[in-house]
């Protein structure tokens, strides 16, 4: 599983980072970065999660 | 166990928890009812980047088709859900009766008007993709002056949009401070700034007679006596929940569906979304969120309290969070202030329009509001998950300056 954030769409509403702050992480620029692009199989409901809350539907998981 | 999933709704709550209902397995069928003709799309662009003109329409699906078709839903729009009867487990879908197993309502809300006006031609709200598109026809056709009425989050939005298109922009509020109701005085009046910097005209505390004229020759008549000219007006005063179709049914309803802490509203009913209505089990209040986060979750929720058994039920305890996009801002708020809760800026500053504040009240820390200050919002939305104190909470935001 790879995450893949659209950064055209992103706007930093840390929505993301709330679910999996192990994954993602807005900081002090208002940018988002990911922390770690290839997450366990164990963090697949989370990241799914992440995807469907993003409201600007930003993030995608490709398999 | 479930053989099949009616939704009445197809927005975000209602697409959101027929995907969740996939995802968890569910091989039953599932009908989706749409009274729009369209793709279900999102609504928050409709008073962004479509109304401004940076996105066409296809751009705010909800999901793309590649990844609907899959989930295999019986997708029904453009018809009308008119009518339920809960004991029966019948729903009546443009007026012809039909049985369903699970019921999931997620109706949404609509529009208010202007009391006692008739809605003029020229005078729009702005809520689905068709109000949106005619708004931004008008702005296309080079209107000028625009009035908004009603400075809640929904015509801020316009009214920063239509500025950065170059019309002008008059905002009128019938109370004496824009944005008081949910961020009270003090706040608000720093939200009501950013605007009065981009050029708008605020009026404050001043109420509105009558709205005549056509497009292109709009006058609106305020309670003061005055009148202001404009090409074209918005009116952004609140919504109603879409529960007449439910009189009768067998449901309770009270300004929208109530429900039980765990989203029931009857056997084998559920609602979500800005229909919904229950007790918030952290506060005890009774609520309905109009939020875009609250569809998705509430409908995350709903559609597993459908499937589950009573004993299974959780109760739905969200801290409620929502964003608004107006010039270079972003606004966020989670939680829920009261307007005389005490407020303190815990970050940044209100005169750089960069900052977060905490609301308390009764020792409690009760809501976070940031502006450019997203990272700060989501770690105050923790400490409201957690119910933390005033003076923890202060304690915990030291640590970010």
């Amino acid at each position: 599983m790879r995450i893949v954030v659209d950064y055209d769409l992103c706007e930093s509403n840390a929505i993301c980072m709330a679910i999996a702050p192990d994954v993602f992480e807005v900081r002090d620029d208002d940018f988002l970065y990911v922390l770690n692009e290839a997450p366990g199989e164990d963090r697949r409901e989370k990241m799914e999660e992440a995807v469907q809350r993003c409201p600007k539907q930003a993030i995608a998981i490709e398999d | 166990m479930r053989d099949s999933v009616t939704i009445v709704g197809a927005s975000l709550a209602g697409l959101r928890s027929a995907e969740t209902l996939r995802r968890d397995g569910f091989g039953g069928r599932i009908s989706l009812i749409g009274d729009e003709p369209h793709q279900p799309y999102d609504r928050p662009p409709l008073s962004k980047q479509v109304l401004a003109g940076d996105w066409e329409p296809e751009r705010a699906l909800l999901t793309p088709a590649e990844k609907l078709e899959p989930l295999g839903l019986d997708l029904r729009l453009g018809v009308r859900a008119t009518g339920l009867d809960v004991a029966a487990r019948e729903l009546e879908v443009d007026g012809v009766a039909e049985p369903f197993d699970g019921l999931l309502i997620a109706t949404g809300a609509r529009c208010r008007t202007l009391p006692g006006n008739g809605s003029p031609v020229g005078v729009h709200t702005l809520r689905t993709l068709d109000d949106c598109l005619a708004i931004r026809a008008a702005l296309d056709d080079g209107a000028r002056r625009m009035v908004v009425i009603g400075a809640g989050f929904i015509g801020a939005e316009v009214a920063s949009v239509a500025v950065g298109r170059g019309t002008s922009v008059t905002l009128v509020e019938a109370l004496p401070a824009p944005f008081a109701r949910v961020l009270g005085q003090e706040m608000g009046a720093v939200v009501a700034d950013v605007h009065v910097a981009n050029g708008v005209d605020l009026r404050c505390g001043v109420g509105v007679s009558s709205v005549a004229g056509e497009p292109g020759a709009m006058t609106v008549a305020m309670a003061d006596g005055s009148d202001v000219y404009a090409d074209l007006v918005v009116v952004g005063i609140g919504v109603v929940p879409n529960t007449e179709w439910l009189e009768g049914s067998g449901l309770t309803l009270d300004d929208g569906v109530v429900c039980d802490p765990t989203c029931l509203a009857a056997p084998n009913v559920v609602a979500a979304g800005d229909v919904a209505r229950w007790t918030d089990p952290r506060t005890g209040e009774s609520m309905r969120v109009e939020h875009w986060d609250n569809a998705v979750e509430q409908g995350r929720h709903a559609a597993r309290r459908l499937l589950a058994t009573d004993e299974e039920a959780e109760v739905f305890a969200p801290v409620p969070w929502f964003w608004s996009d107006q010039y270079d801002r972003k606004i966020q708020l989670a939680g829920r202030p009261h307007p005389d809760d005490e407020v303190r800026v815990v970050d940044g500053s209100t005169d750089e329009r960069r900052f977060a504040a905490f609301y308390g009240r009764r020792g409690q820390l009760t809501a976070v509001l940031g502006m450019n200050r997203p990272r700060q919002v989501m770690q105050g939305r923790g400490l409201l998950e957690q119910g933390v104190g005033w003076d923890d909470a202060l304690a915990v935001a030291a640590g970010w300056a």
